[in-house]
């Protein structure tokens, strides 16, 4: 009994990422085993993080080649093909290994459970498979680049009649599409099933940090929609080895049909990358306002209108396309439909920074970042979604612009604020403050630069994935190209910041910022096990009585 | 949960699964004799509605949903409504084309 007790006070205090007895030879707590057929949580949450880290520098590195290409007009760098196939490579990297599992899978996988009380998910052992298909997935995405006849050149979007034709390995891109789909919807499965059943008693659902709401729609989306992206790329492969003619209005199929079947998904997919980015941003700003969240139901319940209204407005991809005008028409209110919920999470955050006690720490200026960001890239959708206005801008520089300050502006920042905020919880060490606001200004100057001639570009008429251009786009291509290197340097100020930190940082406290969720009542560097018993449930927003450390 | 679920129903027998399966069978087959018929757009339906009841017999019957509780009933329903809602969405498309 004795025994017992002492071993789990030293899983209650012990570094999860350290080992689980006394570190001594035979101890299972530190090998490469312990860590990729983990079963915990926060282990598994560090694995995704780490490969996420990794593919996100990948694509970052071919998005910097492809803005160097397109620095300068006429034939350089790159051969229209290897120009084809890089785009592509970009997107699909950046889509289906970094944005989608993104915030969810890392720190969504470290805190929801000890948000909400728990000691980890409800199916650890699915948790671990999951990030073993995402492993899959990553590296069958990889094989396809250097096997076959070359890599990709679709673009990220696959469409038809060019992916079932093209001689460039599509067939093994689509499969690991497949196969990333599963991982995204364990995990939605996963947290959905945490939600329901493992809330510690009292943890009621207005008790729940809006993180933890905005994972929980994410969810739904996830097991909801990936689905359809699942059966989509099994069609694109279908096509090219058996050649059935679904989409082939020759034989008597539709080519709009895979347009329908791939945005059904890739819309709300947006969606399942935005939201967990929002819940972040709900659960800094009023720590860094020092005042409750403004409207807590409301921002709650516009994490749900989001996943449902967002799942239906997926057509205001194909205004162009040739389907119908009654099908423009109703795709178009729809789309302004989901605005609102949006505006709602934006005003709410506002309203909970007015007259409060603000302290500009590194998280909190990420999040700003993002609200900044996230409303360009959200009015500008509105641009796009007014079916008039679309028609001058679609497939245009504009798209790209916006879909970048939504993406990059919105879930990357949304990401690196999250880094900012759990660094110290989860490495028990804390960053340089003054480098990591450098950072972000860098970066924020460096996304500006970089995007924003985009919009004017795609106003004056610029084709998104030309190879060339006309010289008239010649400055703001080049402006562009040099807000790529600005951003670089940001990002790499920023990874170099936080590895130093976690090397070489001051001891961080147990609640450096005053959190009043749950994981800052435990110990820092986070434990193995987290909770003793069934922890209270406190007020999530409610910061009387409840200070930084020091 | 798991016990009160068993609790609930006896497994079914062989041959009432083996019926089922005969049913479905019976359905391909008449999938198949329905496409050989030009109904027009009767033949999308037909195909629909027939693949509609297969599914329904797999669901209910080889899934178990016929004696599952309202929960997982209506867990089953809001995402065969979603799916509704999107097929009827992209008919708003190809019903409305020139």
């Amino acid at each position: 009994m004795d025994q017992t007790d002492h071993q789990s006070d030293d899983l209650t205090t012990r570094p999860f990422f350290g080992p689980k007895g006394s570190g001594g030879p035979g101890d299972k707590g530190l090998g490469p085993a312990s860590w990729l057929f983990s079963t915990d949580h926060k282990r598994i949450g560090l694995l995704y993080l780490g490969l996420i880290g990794l593919m996100f520098i990948a694509a970052l590195a071919l998005g910097l080649i492809l803005r160097l290409k397109l620095m300068t007009p006429g034939s350089t760098l790159l051969s229209p093909q290897e120009y084809n196939a890089m785009f592509t490579l970009h997107g699909v990297i950046m889509v289906f290994l970094v944005v989608i599992p993104s915030i969810p899978a890392s720190f969504g996988n470290i805190f929801l459970p000890l948000h909400i009380g728990a000691n980890d998910v409800s199916f650890p052992r699915l948790n671990n498979f999951s990030w073993w298909l995402y492993v899959t997935g990553m590296v069958l995405a990889i094989t396809s680049i250097f096997t076959g006849s070359g890599a990709p050149d679709t673009g990220w979007t696959f469409y038809v009649p060019f992916s079932e034709r093209t001689t460039t390995n599509v067939s093994l891109a689509v499969i690991a599409v497949f196969i990333l789909g599963f991982s995204s919807i364990l995990t939605g499965l996963n947290f959905i099933t945490t939600v329901h059943r493992l809330r510690a008693p009292g943890m009621t659902w207005k008790k729940l940090p809006l993180f933890v709401w905005s994972l929980y729609a994410t969810g739904w989306i996830q097991v909801l929609a990936t689905p359809i992206l699942g059966i989509t790329a099994l069609l694109i492969f279908a096509e090219r080895v058996l050649h059935l003619g679904l989409f082939d209005a020759a034989r008597g199929g539709d080519p709009l049909l895979y347009q329908h079947l791939f945005w059904i998904y890739s819309h709300p997919a947006v969606y399942i990358m935005i939201l967990p980015a929002m819940g972040v941003i709900s659960e800094i700003i009023p720590v860094f306002a020092r005042k409750p969240i403004f409207g807590y139901n409301m921002i709650a319940f516009s994490s749900l209108a989001i996943a449902f209204a967002g799942s239906l407005v997926w057509a205001h991809h194909m205004f162009t396309s040739g389907m119908s005008d009654t099908a423009v028409l109703i795709f178009s209110f729809l789309t302004f439909v989901v605005a609102i919920p949006s505006a709602i999470k934006v005003f709410n955050w506002l309203s909970t920074l007015y007259q409060g006690s603000i302290s500009l720490d590194p998280p909190l200026l990420y999040a700003l970042g993002f609200i900044f960001m996230f409303s360009i890239g959200g009015l500008t959708g509105l641009v796009l979604g007014s079916a008039g206005t679309d028609i001058h801008v679609h497939d245009t520089y504009f798209v790209v612009a916006h879909f970048h300050y939504v993406i990059f502006g919105g879930t990357g920042l949304g990401m690196f604020a999250a880094m900012h905020f759990w660094f110290p919880k989860v490495f028990g060490r804390m960053y340089d403050h003054g480098r990591a606001a450098w950072a972000f200004w860098l970066v924020i100057l460096g996304m500006n630069v970089l995007y924003f001639p985009m919009f004017i570009m795609g106003l004056q008429g610029m084709p998104r994935r030309y190879y060339d251009y006309l010289p008239q786009y010649g400055p703001m291509q080049m402006v562009s190209t040099w807000g790529s290197w600005l951003l670089a340097v940001g990002l790499g100020l920023m990874f170099w910041n936080l590895y130093r930190g976690s090397r070489y940082g001051p001891a961080a406290t147990k609640n450096p910022w005053g959190g009043a969720t749950l994981e800052w009542t435990l110990p820092t560097p986070l434990p193995h096990e987290a909770f003793e018993g069934d922890p209270s449930a406190p007020e999530p927003y409610d910061f009387k009585g409840v200070n930084p450390d020091g | 949960m798991t016990d009160k679920h068993e609790a609930q129903h006896e497994p079914l027998s062989y041959r009432f699964l083996a019926l089922v399966w005969a049913g479905l069978m019976a359905l391909t087959a008449l999938t198949l004799g329905a496409a050989k018929v030009d109904l027009g757009f009767l033949n999308v339906v037909a195909a629909l509605g027939i693949a509609s009841a297969k599914a329904s017999l797999v669901i209910f019957f080889f899934m178990h949903l016929k004696y599952e509780n309202r929960l997982i009933k209506g867990m089953v329903l809001t995402a065969f409504v979603i799916l509704a809602i999107a097929i009827a969405l992209t008919f708003v498309d190809v019903g409305y084309r020139y």
